[in-house]
């Protein structure tokens, strides 16, 4: 409502501000230009010093700290009396015993890849047997088999297949020309927000140790999504409504209305990392895109919506500080009492998916669980289970600047011991 | 309180912080070449005149140094590719069956080094070879030059007349060995990831060669070009899009200071394996480490073996589109010059993973050890080659090989850190 209220008249500002409509269709000479520099739009270093990004998690956060329902009465929630988190909406969320249930194939007596597979393991103890079962899967292109089957990891060589068969994606003849329609838009008309994901890819993508070497694939994929009007349709299982914009003069005449950008979505701060992960499996652009675009309007949506769904951001934030403050009350009071409120630094992992911030092939065992358990609730779990390895060091800053210091380095984690440690042997 | 007389007198004519760090912290002494010293870390320059007739001198017991004497017959361009050559014919002479060759009167097993001749020697040799294919691309470079100092490229006859034999101009081309260069075909599909082209660098530490004893660090790296690859012909003189050396890309528009277009071996691996299959990236491994080995062979017999010699070397390496690996050169003295944090860690681990092995126990050295040290002492190092080991059993066991088991995220697989790892027999 208001949030998306807020965020348009952002964009709408940036646009007078700079005298740039939101959206134009480009000369021809540019078009020609933009067509032969598709595959390096990298080495183009527009003038970006005046855009900023609409929002950044951290904005994000201050609103969905401020959300308070008043259909809930904090008497229905009697734990909830006691909550000292952010966040201030009684959603339900589970408790560890119900994780335990619904993640039992992460449990210590079942093989996990990311935890069986280390170079001690003898390859016979379960990565042999596991790898044979997903070629099996695959063979029968079994997409509920490979749902299930990813609980446990995929191998590398069979994890670009098996998503793609989790995600219902085949790369057909029409895929493939609805992606090349949506490039054709890119080459046609110019969007302010194509400005947006150039600074983004800029500021983030670019910079990073693992995906700096994709940033003109980043381009490709996202060009053309924010053109992608069958991303809309997400909009009906989302709370969330897309942003309309106005042809110029008709301002309040729906017949005169048109979503902006074109996929409903504006992006923020650090959105091109949802997609730099996938460039390590496919390197067909084509595929490569739809595969982003399911994962989108599947999962990632949910993290930059407000919504009561139980894999959306609020009630993610809320699974985070119940599980901290129910098992870890010491380190919660502790760094609450220092002005470190442990969801503002946990906030941005949550919200990236964990993007940018694990090591790739850790992000990649993380996003294998996503997908089996078709929930985002791991974000939050991995989150708790962060702080809980750093507890020790946790206890002893005193200040929130130092607290993210202790965690601002996650590249060193292995994240299914964390999890299966902090959901089954604590 | 330490006995001063026991510590470890150092010298270098080197100053660069990985190194004086290394050798700061582990309590050692620094002296001035005319005096008294254990471990000297010398240029090129220096190596020269330690074991020159004119101005060399003995070293004694207590003295190590971090060059071999004649260390160019591997890392001069020209000298390497005689040697390899050398070693080719000796092995077919010998009815070995490592020199055995296809159809095509290719070497199956020993075609790592591009086509490669010496200017102005071989002219007429080279432009047979050149006339077989007169599409092709050839790189030029300086036999005595490094960080792709003097290199170009060339696709046309004329551009080189002046290294011809019969030209005019060939009396005022000194035959001195600096001015002397080598020619090789250019690798012109080389493997792009992210539409980029990039090479591998990898170290490998060598403590005797005779018996062979080689290590290889576990943390190479590739080195991406900033600007997209392309084998127009129009591009042949940019060499931000050719050349992939550090000290080149550095002056392009887009060279990153946080990451400096570098990639760990393992997100190579990672992206392969997840790309391409678990099989090809495995022999892609399997066949780099071979090269390695072999190209050690080849000039072990010429070798100086002195005994107070170790030496560090870097080995650029292309791949090509077809997962081949080539040898493109040995460096002697790897830039210890970190342009980057991240670099500045590896250099630094490698330099002190580099002396743990050569110095045992950081104490007074003597040169008449067994050179063989323990497992734990090897860091990031793991063994490549180990001939004593190699020997001791069945006699073509050097060939053999645990398949697969290679760098990387995983790690060393290898359970006897004696056994060779990483060679196939094929």
């Amino acid at each position: 409502g208001s949030w998306e209220k807020r965020i348009l008249k952002s964009l709408n500002s940036m646009c007078a501000e700079l005298s740039i409509p939101l959206a134009q269709k480009r000369p021809v000479s540019e078009q020609k230009e933009l067509l032969n520099k598709w595959n390096e739009m990298g080495t183009d270093e527009p003038d970006l010093s005046l855009f900023r990004p609409v929002y950044a998690p951290k904005d994000f956060l201050e609103v969905l700290m401020n959300l308070r329902n008043p259909n809930y009465e904090n008497g229905e929630q009697p734990s909830f009396r006691n909550h000292l988190g952010l966040i201030q909406v009684p959603l339900k969320v589970k408790d560890i015993p119900e994780l335990k249930e619904d993640f039992s194939e992460l449990g210590l007596n079942i093989g996990q890849l990311g935890i069986d597979d280390s170079a001690q393991v003898p390859p016979e103890f379960f990565e042999n047997e596991h790898v044979r079962v997903g070629q099996k899967v695959l063979a029968e292109q079994d997409s509920a088999a490979a749902q299930q089957y990813v609980r446990q990891g995929c191998p590398t060589a069979l994890r670009a297949d098996l998503w793609a068969l989790i995600l219902n994606i085949s790369n057909q003849a029409e895929d493939i020309l609805y992606y090349e329609q949506l490039k054709s838009n890119v080459i046609q008309h110019d969007l302010l927000v194509d400005s947006l994901i150039y600074k983004d890819v800029k500021l983030t993508a670019s910079n990073d140790d693992y995906y700096f070497v994709f940033e003109d694939y980043l381009y490709q994929v996202l060009l053309c999504f924010s053109r992608d009007t069958s991303v809309l349709e997400h909009f009906t299982y989302s709370s969330a409504t897309p942003p309309k914009s106005y042809i110029r003069g008709k301002l309040g005449m729906e017949e005169y209305a048109v979503f902006y950008p074109p996929n409903g979505v504006i992006p923020f701060h650090g959105f091109s990392m949802y997609v730099a992960p996938l460039c390590f499996l496919y390197h067909e652009p084509s595929k490569l895109y739809q595969i982003f675009r399911e994962m989108y309007v599947r999962f990632f949506f949910r993290l930059h919506s407000i919504s009561s769904h139980p894999s959306g951001i609020v009630s993610l934030c809320l699974l985070f500080e119940t599980l901290l403050q129910t098992h870890l009350p010491q380190l919660f009071y502790h760094l609450r009492e220092i002005g470190a409120q442990p969801l503002r630094i946990s906030f941005k992992w949550m919200v990236r998916a964990f993007s940018g911030y694990l090591a790739t092939d850790q992000l990649l065992l993380l996003w294998d669980r996503i997908l089996g358990y078709n929930s985002l609730e791991i974000l939050a779990v991995l989150a708790a289970a962060v702080f809980a390895f750093r507890a020790v060091n946790l206890m002893e800053v005193t200040s929130l600047a130092a607290a993210e210091a202790v965690l601002a380095d996650l590249s060193t984690l292995k994240v299914m011991p964390l999890l299966q440690i902090f959901l089954f042997a604590t | 309180f330490r006995i001063m007389a026991g510590k470890v007198k150092w010298v270098t004519d080197i100053e660069k912080s990985v190194l004086i760090n290394n050798f700061e912290k582990r309590g050692w002494i620094q002296v001035a070449e005319n005096e008294d010293w254990n471990f000297y870390w010398m240029s090129v320059q220096t190596i020269r005149n330690v074991f020159s007739v004119e101005t060399g001198y003995r070293l004694s017991d207590d003295q190590i140094v971090n060059h071999f004497p004649n260390h160019y017959e591997l890392t001069r361009k020209d000298l390497m590719v005689k040697n390899i050559k050398r070693y080719r014919k000796e092995l077919e002479k010998e009815g070995s069956p490592l020199a055995e060759k296809d159809e095509n009167g290719k070497y199956i097993y020993l075609d790592f080094v591009p086509v490669t001749f010496m200017l102005p020697a071989d002219y007429n040799l080279f432009v047979e070879e050149f006339r077989k294919n007169p599409s092709s691309t050839w790189i030029m470079k300086p036999c005595g030059k490094a960080q792709g100092k003097g290199i170009f490229l060339i696709n046309k006859l004329s551009q080189i007349k002046k290294w011809s034999r019969d030209s005019k101009t060939s009396s005022f081309v000194s035959q001195s060995s600096k001015e002397a260069y080598v020619i090789s075909l250019y690798i012109n599909n080389p493997l792009l990831i992210g539409g980029k082209k990039f090479d591998l660098r990898l170290y490998v530490l060598v403590s005797t060669y005779r018996p062979l004893r080689c290590y290889m660090y576990k943390l190479g790296f590739c080195r991406f070009c900033t600007v997209k690859y392309t084998p127009s012909t129009s591009e042949l003189d940019n060499m931000f899009v050719h050349l992939t050396n550090v000290a080149i890309q550095k002056h392009g528009d887009d060279y990153n200071h946080i990451h400096g277009g570098k990639w760990t071996v393992s997100n190579l691996r990672l992206y392969l394996e997840s790309t391409r299959g678990k099989e090809v990236t495995n022999k892609l491994f399997d066949e780099i480490h071979w090269i390695i080995v072999q190209s050690l062979k080849a000039v072990a017999p010429v070798i100086n073996n002195d005994k107070h010699c170790f030496e560090c070397y870097g080995y650029d390496i292309i791949i090509d589109d077809k997962l081949k690996p080539w040898l493109i050169e040995v460096n002697a003295s790897p830039s210890l010059t970190s342009s980057t944090a991240n670099d500045r860690i590896l250099k630094y681990n490698l330099i002190n993973d580099t002396l743990n092995i050569a110095v045992p126990n950081g104490e007074i050295p003597d040169c008449k050890w067994n050179k063989s040290p323990p497992k734990d002492v090897l860091g990031n190092y793991e063994v490549l080659y180990d001939e004593e080991m190699a020997q001791s059993d069945v006699p073509d066991r050097d060939l053999r090989s645990r398949s697969g088991q290679s760098t990387g995220i995983k790690g060393n697989r290898a359970r006897d850190s004696g056994k060779p790892i990483l060679t196939t027999w094929k």
